[in-house]
């Protein structure tokens, strides 16, 4: 499935939604979107992976560059819904003790708006 | 005029199809795929190794880290082999023998300084480095050699499930 990214603002949040693959094709696309989100002071970032079907390591790479920009600026980042594919990736890789994951939207956007 | 670099490809991916035909009397069931070095194909790849990998008894979860596995290694091979340059080959070859599912894949890129192929400690955050460790965690055997002058070879396999009451 080729790679559908939307966003909107939820209060001070910015959600992105990403629907399908990301991989070394599609990340590209994904990583534009985020660093124009992550570059504010006191950025706040959620990204829903809830309908991503698949996830590689420059998906990952393009999620920790924004993780890392968001630190620097003192914002505040979250992911959530991650289907058991890309979990298993977070955790190959031990970046489910990295990122703050949360199961369900709500949830998540409530931390990151604080 | 030719340039020598391309022909010296030319030359080793001519070399690369004659030693395809050659019998080699191997046990198990063998399956070659060819993907051009274009990132759109890595999605023809995983659902052909979605087959392979479930031909090979293994059940969803570890079908799908072969999948990472194996697309992790060719996005390798597109980045650092050929440099995020379209249009070269990537041979994969998949064997499933009574113990194991054995992928081989050849590229006719840069070499690679096999030294340097290590994965990066996890407890840095930064980009990149990622791929090679989900390789390593996720097969049994993972062995890479430069081909000299042009292409790499990475052989790795994973170990069949065992079938439950099997000694």
């Amino acid at each position: 499935m080729s790679l559908q990214l939307s966003t909107e603002q939820r209060g001070n949040v910015a959600v992105v939604g990403i629907t399908g693959d990301v991989d070394l094709y599609s990340s590209p696309q994904l990583r534009k979107e985020i660093l124009k989100l992550v570059n504010a002071r006191d950025a706040r970032l959620l990204v829903d992976l809830g309908k991503v079907t698949y996830m590689d390591s420059s998906g990952l790479a393009t999620l920790i560059e924004g993780l890392q920009h968001i630190n620097r600026n003192n914002g505040r980042m979250a992911v959530t819904g991650l289907r058991d594919a890309v979990k298993e990736i977070f955790e190959l890789t031990r970046l489910d003790t990295v990122f703050s994951i949360y199961p369900d939207t709500e949830t998540a956007l409530e931390w990151v708006a604080s | 005029m030719e340039d020598g670099m391309e022909l010296e490809r030319k030359i080793a991916r001519l070399f690369f199809t004659i030693r395809q035909f050659k019998p080699r009397w191997l046990p198990g069931k063998s399956i070659r795929i060819s993907i051009n070095s274009d990132p759109v194909y890595l999605r023809v790849l995983r659902a052909a190794m979605d087959e392979i990998a479930a031909l090979a008894g293994f059940s969803r979860k570890e079908c799908a880290k072969i999948i990472l596995a194996v697309d992790e290694a060719c996005s390798n091979v597109i980045r650092h082999a050929y440099h995020d340059v379209a249009g070269q080959p990537i041979y994969i070859t998949c064997r499933i023998t009574p113990i194991k599912l054995e992928i081989v894949i050849v590229d006719l890129g840069e070499p690679a300084d096999i030294k340097s192929i290590k994965p990066r400690p996890l407890d840095e955050l930064r980009p990149g480095g990622l791929g090679v460790h989900i390789i390593r965690t996720v097969m049994d055997e993972v062995h890479y050699e430069n081909l000299a002058k042009i292409g790499n070879r990475l052989i790795m396999a994973k170990f069949l499930p065992r079938e439950e009451g099997a000694l």
